[in-house]
């Protein structure tokens, strides 16, 4: 049997023709993720044209220009700021970013956790591969304390966000997290974010083998792959773990979720209203 | 007053909140910021009364990038903001530039730099509306001095910024944005609105960022069928990335032949007793008010004084255009509440026929009409 090396699903939303090979190292997890992304909308049965894809900067920020969305690839941080407008303008469209840890936490920091507070029906996926990919290994805030990266050639002193702790805590109503090793998960994960109606986060532990893997000794992106398998681990297995047990494990799967007012169902009630009254005032 | 009487006593500010309204802005987003929150507070209000929106984002930063992203979905966008404010929004400028995303950026200018007087008036922003973003890139900057003005010069950014798929700068002041004055609304529908073309071709035709009719190309809103990519890297016809200086060179081409291409729909000025005038006073924004009545005594006086008031500040009208103007003149006097912005662009404009004596002013006070005079005098 000929074996594909790209799908007919996948097929279908690739903008195959136009625009690969792509910009990312051999053996990075962003093409997984990429993927996963293409089986959520699929699991969906989303039109192609009722999805927006956005990103900001970075490698992760190159990822929109390869599928068949809508596409914006915005300035460094602001994805979800510009994300914020489309969708207020445009509640009809499910409105995905694509963010790095740099990008979302670093300097799109503040408009995360607004993001976060404001619950707006946006899915926001982070690829938390614990570096500054693009730029050749900067520490971001994501990357462990006393790890290496070229702007900390003495070990990263700063402590690291924890992702689902900072979205839980600012407001967001969905957090999910799982890794790229994880590729059946994600999809999943992917399309329960898409369809919840509030803010979600969905958390992708991912390998940069180029820079981080390399500075800090990790191997290739099997071995990072392997460390993925063995350390990114299910919520429900990490809960029975004892405090000691837990240290160097990260737990996977939802970790979060509420029922919230989302931000622009509540305000197309305010525009309901402001409506009405406009008109009343003009009869009388 | 007749009861359905369209007068009005109101602020520059709330003017330029009525000209939005009546442009068709649907979308505002904008942090608050002295000496133009009550664009945004007007906005707050009337904005879901027609069906619009309004959203008080995190910073200015965010308030760019969020009218970007309401514009690309298809309403018309404005923010407003001051010094402090335009400086954060720059980056996102540049974004709304290279990408050809139509927006308004309302700047109600106060003296800086840093936060430096926030509640006195100034035109020390004059050279950031031009060049506030990196890279070349072109840009329409507009400045009222008046209340009418400021309704009448807010629609007027919304109709260049659609025409022209660019972002739009209105330069305001403290004073215009403060300034209270009477006023007749525009009849609804009285004021000539553009809207933005929709592509009208099939998608697999469509080039966001191709030559149509000209250099302007339709702009389609997401999730319209037109499927294509938006970004702030140097792209090809059809949206996509590209370094290649066969693609990339077109592209700024095209991206300033859309406004070079269209100067007379762009430049903007009014004549005061030019036909005569061997004194001319070039001013804009609130200074403009002290030289007309500079301009009006210098005339009791015997003076044959005249006044250009600039209307659309960027681009700058070229010497061609400026030349039948200065004919008779010998002294060109520029007013401005900043150290010599515009003036550099007026003597690039007179070159050398007049001569050119600048007033200037950057500690919040104001540039009176007997200051103006005593520099038409002066030989």
């Amino acid at each position: 049997m000929e074996r594909k090396v790209v799908s007919d699903v996948e097929r279908r939303y690739l903008r195959i023709t136009k625009k690969f090979p792509s910009v990312w190292c051999a053996g990075c997890g962003l093409g997984i993720v990429m993927g996963g992304i293409i089986r959520a909308v699929d699991s969906l049965h989303l039109e192609l044209d009722e999805v927006a894809l956005i990103s900001g900067i970075g490698c992760t920020g190159r990822m929109p220009v390869y599928l068949d969305f809508n596409t914006l690839h915005t300035t460094h941080g602001r994805a979800l700021a510009f994300a914020t407008g489309l969708k207020i303008a445009r509640p009809d469209l499910h409105v995905i970013t694509v963010m790095g840890d740099g990008d979302s936490l670093a300097i799109g920091g503040n408009h995360f956790i607004h993001a976060c507070r404001r619950n707006i029906n946006i899915t926001a996926i982070i690829v938390n591969n614990s570096i500054y990919g693009m730029t050749g290994g900067q520490y971001s805030p994501t990357t462990p304390q006393w790890d290496l990266a070229t702007t900390a050639p003495y070990g990263n002193i700063e402590q690291p966000f924890n992702v689902a702790d900072l979205a839980t805590s600012a407001g967001a109503s969905f957090v999910a997290r799982t890794a790229a090793y994880h590729t059946n998960e994600l999809p999943k994960l992917l399309a329960k974010g898409i369809s919840k109606v509030g803010f979600s986060v969905i958390e992708v532990i991912s390998h940069c083998h180029t820079n981080y893997g390399k500075l800090n000794r990790r191997g290739g992106a099997v071995e990072m792959l392997r460390w993925q398998r063995d350390h990114v681990i299910p919520q429900a297995r990490y809960q029975k773990l004892s405090a000691e047990e837990r240290a160097g494990k990260i737990p996977r799967g939802v970790l979060f979720e509420k029922e919230a007012p989302e931000y622009v169902t509540e305000y197309l009630k305010i525009v309901e209203r402001a409506m009405a009254e406009a008109q009343e005032e003009a009869v009388r | 007053m007749a009861k359905d009487s369209r007068v009005r006593f109101m602020m520059g500010n709330e003017a330029c909140a009525e000209g939005a309204l009546a442009a068709g802005c649907r979308f505002f987003a904008g942090y608050p910021i002295t000496p133009s929150t009550e664009i945004a507070e007007i906005l707050a209000k009337r904005l879901p009364r027609v069906g619009g929106k309004f959203v008080q984002m995190e910073d200015e930063i965010g308030s760019m990038a969020a009218i970007i992203g309401a514009s690309i979905g298809g309403l018309k966008s404005m923010t407003a903001t001051s010094g402090p404010g335009f400086s954060l929004m720059q980056e996102n400028i540049g974004f709304a530039a290279m990408a050809e995303i139509p927006c308004v950026v309302v700047n109600v200018q106060r003296t800086g730099p840093s936060t430096g007087l926030p509640t006195r008036p100034s035109q020390g922003d004059v050279m950031q509306a031009r060049w506030g973003t990196h890279g070349d890139h072109p840009i329409i900057a507009l400045a009222p001095s008046n209340v009418r003005e400021c309704l009448e010069l807010t629609v007027r950014a919304f109709n260049l910024s659609e025409r022209y798929r660019t972002p739009v700068i209105l330069l305001m002041d403290a004073d215009v944005g403060h300034l209270r004055e009477k006023i007749e609304l525009p009849a609804p529908g009285a004021c000539e609105v553009v809207e933005r073309l929709s592509p009208g071709i099939p998608p697999e035709w469509y080039a966001a960022y191709g030559e149509f009719e000209g250099p302007v190309p339709p702009l389609a809103p997401f999730g319209t069928g037109y499927r294509y990519h938006i970004t702030g890297l140097f792209h090809d016809e059809r949206g996509f990335p590209t370094s290649r200086l066969d693609e990339v060179n077109p592209a700024i081409e095209r991206m300033f032949a859309k406004i070079d291409h269209h100067l007379p729909q762009i430049l903007h000025w009014e004549a005061f007793a030019l036909e005569d005038a061997e004194v001319i006073v070039i001013a804009y924004g609130s200074v403009a008010r002290s030289a007309l009545r500079a301009v009006k005594e210098a005339r009791h006086k015997g003076i044959k004084a005249g006044l250009i008031k600039m209307l659309t500040l960027w681009p700058p009208p070229p010497e061609s255009y400026m030349a039948p103007l200065f004919e008779r003149c010998r002294l060109i006097v520029v007013p401005e509440l900043n150290l010599g912005q515009y003036v550099r662009e007026v003597e690039l404009a007179v070159c050398g026929r007049a001569k050119v004596r600048p007033i200037n002013r950057a500690d919040g006070g104001i540039i009176t009409p007997d200051q103006i005079l005593a520099a038409m005098r002066e030989e």
